[in-house]
Parts: structure tokens; C-alpha cells; sequence
């Protein structure tokens, strides 16, 4: 993006709307003009600078903060001088397992039943996102009639919101919805697809899937519409076939954008929460219980809430969240330089 | 017909059919299902009466039985065409249903009953649109109210997030000063600070300010994004600096020159951010719903999902009111696609 010349021309509606901001933008220039006054050019930067910094200090970098102190005081109060002092019991806690494999050995079973959950939730819905928006990508990036329309059509549920995402699919997915509509017009029993372990597991996978494969697939897409075509013209001429030029050229061109999105997709898989808490509450049982959730319940919801176990995990998951992103930014800066020998 | 599969089938390049057009044209039509099938069933729901709606196998357009009143009956009764015995058709009213026999009347003839086995009738039925879906929620629940909150916490947050992100961005494109690189980096570290770490702390540091129960407390901790103060610096950069020295020369204050020049500038991403900062906070659920208690704060969203978890779901309300929840980011859709797909692959952000 590259900044234009400013044009003077504007609807009679757009400039009316301006006249309040133009008033007040007005009005605090005299005070500032005060400020700049005893601070300097150079100090006005701290001063543009300070409202966002404020912000992000109290409700970003403290909270950050004091999570690490929270995570060890125990009790039920709220706020932390209230808190007793526990050290290192609240991960004591966690990790006090007979044998990790099987979360009922543990005495935080739920947690221990929230991190297996969310390991196979991540495996399967981060291997199934990269395979769908790679094949659909790679289908949106051939020779297409009417191709915005195409890539329209994969990118609409993106911008949805969870809890409407959730709706939906509880209504297909309910007793008399959709999905059992269609088996019973093919001669199948119907199911009840979110009383079932296993199926609102599945659901889960999938439903974030739909939501999310169009964003993924832009940025595929994005990658795909970089690489020259020169490059396939050559590869022809010499006769490749379609299939080694995809694994020769297309894929190692790309990697540096599939880097982004695994890493991506998996920061996000592994705080699954919204629309699985709207579409199946994280049950039945605890079958479709995430980490966030658990985080959220200890946290918040539950009658004996423990804030301090609740930022205990939240600092476990932060943990795992900050490795992927530093690697991402790894990725990142290697596939910057790719493209900068290029 | 064949001009048109003609005009629908043609590709550019090579002639003929390779396996990998079939699987283009199949992978295309069904993500059209899969993708727009689910939102379409949903606005189709939502016109349905909850009779309509309970009915399995169901139907995609919205059906209700016809009624008619019948002379000596209180209530409208239920039509069904019926199939006499004769293979003669008639339309009859039901009275009443006993096991698998109906016993019906002519509506002509309210005192013949006739009776008459339920699998030799059919209902007749006509398309009807429960309205009532969509009007009622506005006066039997607080539905305004959410939507008025979902607005306001929306339309504040972009307006506060565009203004604070556009300052920060000036100083950290437009001006040397010691700890410059330092805040850079650490507005880019708190993209690694999700929501879901800091809820616990963030939850206490809002109560702390009297913000819990408040719209207040759902917009403050949201509005300094890293991701905006980012787009909008790399855009600023691009801004010659030769501008604001001139601005300088003729005695311009800095904030005119952030308010005059800088930002009418960077009005293309500006309008980026705030696509995206509307479809942010109007998407908002985990945040509010920890601050929201109270049900005359609630947005949309945390309304919509609380009213879908209650035990005695009113399906027909639930769906028209997700409808009217999709309606903002449906017309976000159509009308700034353009600039969200172009936001995203130029920046890889959400």
C-alpha cells in the first residue's frame, strides 16, 4: 500500500459528518499547542505515544504480570492482596498425576482431560485446515470463470461470529436437523450427533474448519499468485508433468507462506473456545472440553472457583503459545530472506 | 441449455477434459453447498412457526397447514385433502384424531363427521412466513437492548482503537526518540499475549476500576491492538517526511500536522483497521461474557448464546435473532470483501 495525494472532494454527507471532528480537533489544538510548547518536538512523540501505551500497560503487560503471582496464591478472593501466598503448590497441583496418559490417575482429572482434548483436537483440525485450504487454494489459483466469486464463497463464513457459527450448526446438527434429514432421505438412521462422544468431537474439528478454512486459504492463495508463472511455462517446455512441477516448484515456492499458516492455525487451534462452547458446551461429559474452557471454568464459572489454579494453567498455555510464536517469527524472518535473494 | 453448460464449462488453455477439471468443478460446487448451504438453511429456519419447525422431515421453504373455522368449533381446524374410498378427492377439516383414525367434517357440513384413516390424507399446506419471529423478540425480550449494546461497544471501540492506534503509529513512523525500537517490540509482544493467558489477572485489574458490569470494561481492554498500531505504522511510513517539515516552516503544530496531514493520508488504512476493528468487536464473545453479568448489559452475542443454552430452547426466536446477528458482517461482506482479502494477504493478519 502506498500513500495518494489527498483529494479534495468529498459527499455534502461525509463532510457534514466531519464538522464535529473538525470542531474538537480544532479545540484541543490550542492546549496542545501549550503542551508542545514545554515538551519539545520531540517530546509531542511520547505524548502521541502515551494514550496507547497506557492502555496496553494496564489491561495487556500488568495483567501479564501478575498473572506469575497469581498463579501462586490460593483461595477464592479476587484480588490479589486478598491472596494467599502458595508458592508452587497450584502447579503441583496440575501435575500431580499416577500416570499422565490417564487423566483420572490426576487429582485436576479436567485438566488433564482439557489438555488430551485439545492435543487431538489440534492434530486433527490443524492436519485437515492445512489440507482443505491448500487443495482449495491451489483449485482458486488455476485458470477459474468468475474467481472472486469462487474465493468469496470459501471466505464467508470467516467473518461470522463463534456464537453464530455454534447456532448453526446446532441446528443442523440437532435431532430433526439437517444432517439427519439428508441420512433419512438416503434410507440411514438418523443420529444424535452432539449426545455422541465421539461425533461432537468430530463436530467441533469440523465446524472450526468451516469457519476458518477461508482466511487460511487467502494468504495459500496470496503465496500461490507470487510464484512467476515463467517458471511453469519453463517447466513445461520441458516437458515436467503437472505433478512433479507441483512438488518441484509450487510447494517449495510456497513453504514459506505454509510455514505461516501451520503455525497460525495452530496458535488458534489450541485456544479453541467460542464456538465450541455454543455448540456443544464442552460435552457431552467432558468429551469437547478444551483448554480455554477449562481456564474459563475454573477461572469463572464454577461454584469452588480457583483463580489462582485457573492462571496456573493460563501460564501453561501461554507457555506453549509463545513457543509457536516465536517460531513463527522464525519462519517469518527465513522466509523474508527468501524472498529477498529471490 | 447447451449454450449455457457451454458458457459455463469453458476454460482457457488446453481443450479437452483432464481429471483435474472434474475435481475443480466438484470441489467448487460443493464448497458452494457446504460453505453458503449451512446460512441459507439457517435464514430458511428462521421463518419457520415452531409447529413448522418440529417437523421431521423438514422442509427447506416455510409451510404451515391451512386452518379453517369450522361452524360449532372454538379453535380453526387443521385442512387435509383426503382420498375416498371412490378415488374421489375432497377437502375436509379434522376434529379430532383418535389412534390412526381422523374423525373429519366437510367445512360445508360441520355435523357429518366422517372418519377417515390419517394415511389417506395429506395437510394442505402454503408457504407462510413466521414474521413474528423476527418482530416479537423486539418487544417480549431485551433483544434491542443487546443490540444497542453490541453497537455501541462496537461503534466505541473502532472510534477509540482508530484514533489511539493513528497516534502511536505517528510517533513510532514520525519521530527519533530513545525506546523508539524498544515500544515497537513491545506492542508486537503482546500478540503473543492472547486473551485466554491474561483472563484471570485482566478480570481482577477491570474490577479494580469499577469497569465489571460495564460496556466500558468490554471496550477499553481491547481497543490498543498491536495488529492495528502495525498496519498503521507501515502505511505511515510510507508518508514523506518532507510534508511535515514543510507543515513545520509554515508554523503548523504536531498535532495539526497528525490531524491535518498524516491522517487524511493514511484514510486507506484506516478503513482497513476499522473493517476489521468492527468485525472484532462486534464477533466479541469470551471477553464480554466474563464481564457481562448483568442481562441488560449483554451483547448480542453473549444474549444470543446465553437464550440457546437455556433448557426450554425457543428455536424460532434463536434463529431469526442470529439472522439479524449476521446481518452487519453479511453486509461488511458484500459491500468491503475487496479490502478485507487484500488487508489479509498483504498482512496476514485477523
Amino acid at each position: 500500500m502506498k500513500a495518494n495525494v489527498p483529494r479534495r472532494s468529498g459527499s455534502g454527507l461525509g463532510e457534514a459528518a466531519m464538522v464535529p471532528v473538525r470542531l474538537v480537533m480544532g479545540a484541543v489544538d490550542a492546549p496542545l499547542r501549550w503542551v508542545q510548547r514545554r515538551l519539545g518536538i520531540g517530546g509531542m512523540a511520547t505524548f502521541f505515544l502515551l494514550p496507547n501505551m497506557l492502555i496496553f500497560g494496564i489491561f495487556v503487560l500488568l495483567p501479564f504480570f501478575i498473572n506469575f503471582a497469581y498463579s501462586m496464591t490460593g483461595g477464592t478472593a479476587l484480588f490479589l492482596p486478598d491472596r494467599t501466598f502458595v508458592g508452587t503448590e497450584q502447579y503441583a497441583r496440575l501435575f500431580d498425576c499416577v500416570n499422565y496418559a490417564d487423566p483420572n490417575s490426576c487429582t485436576e482429572d479436567t485438566f488433564w482431560t482439557a489438555v488430551g482434548n485439545t492435543a487431538w483436537f489440534v492434530l486433527l483440525q490443524v492436519s485437515l485446515m492445512i489440507l482443505f485450504s491448500l487443495v482449495t487454494a491451489l483449485i482458486l489459483n488455476r485458470d477459474l470463470m468468475a474467481r472472486s466469486f469462487w474465493r468469496a464463497v470459501f471466505f464467508f463464513p470467516v467473518l461470522l461470529s463463534p456464537v453464530v457459527v455454534g447456532l448453526i450448526w446446532k441446528w443442523i446438527l440437532q435431532r430433526q436437523g439437517l444432517l439427519n434429514f439428508g441420512l433419512y432421505s438416503l434410507g440411514l438412521e438418523p443420529h444424535t450427533w452432539l449426545n455422541d462422544r465421539n461425533w461432537s468431537f468430530a463436530a467441533t474439528v469440523g465446524v472450526s474448519i468451516w469457519a476458518h478454512m477461508g482466511f487460511y486459504t487467502l494468504i495459500l492463495l496470496a503465496g500461490l499468485q507470487a510464484i512467476p508463472k515463467d517458471l511453469y511455462e519453463a517447466a513445461e517446455m520441458d516437458g515436467t508433468r503437472p505433478a512433479r512441477a507441483f512438488w518441484r516448484i509450487t510447494l517449495p515456492l510456497l513453504m514459506p507462506n505454509l510455514l505461516v499458516v501451520v503455525v497460525l492455525v495452530l496458535i488458534r487451534a489450541v485456544q479453541i473456545f467460542d464456538e465450541v462452547y455454543v455448540l456443544t458446551g464442552g460435552g457431552p461429559g467432558t468429551s469437547t472440553l478444551y483448554l480455554t474452557q477449562y481456564i474459563y471454568e475454573t477461572g469463572f464459572a464454577t461454584q469452588l472457583r480457583n483463580p489462582g489454579l485457573a492462571a496456573a494453567a493460563s501460564i501453561l498455555m501461554g507457555v506453549v503459545l509463545v513457543i509457536l510464536t516465536l517460531v513463527q517469527l522464525g519462519l517469518g524472518r527465513k522466509g523474508e530472506n527468501k524472498g529477498a535473494r529471490k | 441449455m447447451s449454450r449455457l453448460a457451454e458458457f459455463i464449462f469453458r476454460r482457457r488453455g488446453r481443450n479437452g477434459w483432464h481429471w483435474t477439471d472434474i475435481v475443480t468443478w466438484l470441489w467448487l460446487v460443493g464448497g458452494l453447498f457446504i460453505m453458503f448451504g449451512p446460512a441459507v438453511w439457517l435464514v430458511g429456519s428462521s421463518f419457520k412457526s415452531p409447529a413448522a419447525l418440529a417437523e421431521f422431515p423438514p422442509t427447506i421453504m416455510p409451510y404451515v397447514t391451512q386452518k379453517a373455522t369450522v361452524e360449532g368449533y372454538d379453535k380453526p381446524l387443521d385442512l387435509y385433502e383426503v382420498t375416498r374410498p371412490d378415488g374421489s378427492k375432497a377437502v375436509l377439516a379434522e376434529v379430532r384424531r383418535i389412534g390412526i383414525v381422523a374423525q373429519m367434517v366437510a367445512p360445508e357440513k360441520p355435523t357429518d363427521i366422517v372418519k377417515v384413516n390419517i394415511a389417506e390424507r395429506t395437510p394442505v399446506r402454503t408457504m407462510s412466513f413466521a414474521t413474528t419471529n423476527y418482530t416479537e423478540p423486539f418487544t417480549h425480550f431485551d433483544f434491542v437492548r443487546y443490540l444497542w449494546n453490541s453497537v455501541f461497544v462496537t461503534v466505541t471501540a473502532t472510534l477509540i482503537t482508530l484514533i489511539v492506534n493513528s497516534m502511536a503509529a505517528f510517533a513510532l513512523s514520525k519521530y527519533e526518540f530513545r525506546g523508539r525500537t524498544f515500544a515497537m517490540l513491545l506492542i508486537l509482544a503482546t500478540l503473543m499475549v492472547p486473551l485466554s493467558v491474561i483472563m484471570v489477572p485482566l478480570y481482577s485489574i477491570v474490577s479494580a476500576l469499577g469497569l465489571f458490569n460495564n460496556l466500558w470494561g468490554v471496550i477499553l481492554p481491547t481497543v490498543a491492538t498491536p495488529t492495528g498500531v502495525f498496519i498503521l505504522r507501515q502505511y505511515m511510513l510510507t508518508i514523506p517526511d518532507e510534508l511535515i517539515d514543510a507543515a513545520r516552516m509554515d508554523k503548523a503544530s504536531e498535532w495539526q500536522i497528525y490531524w491535518r496531514i498524516i491522517l487524511p493520508l493514511t484514510a486507506p488504512a484506516l478503513a482497513v483497521l476499522a473493517i476489521f476493528s468492527v468485525v472484532w468487536r462486534w464477533n466479541d464473545f469470551l471477553w464480554p461474557l466474563i464481564v457481562l453479568s448483568r442481562k441488560e448489559l449483554y451483547t448480542l452475542q453473549v444474549g444470543l448464546s446465553i437464550y440457546s443454552g437455556e433448557l426450554n430452547v425457543q428455536w424460532h426466536f434463536i434463529l431469526a435473532m442470529t439472522v439479524v446477528t449476521m446481518i452487519p458482517v453479511v453486509l461488511v461482506f458484500i459491500f468491503l470483501q475487496r479490502f478485507i482479502t487484500t488487508g489479509i494477504a498483504g498482512t496476514g493478519l485477523k
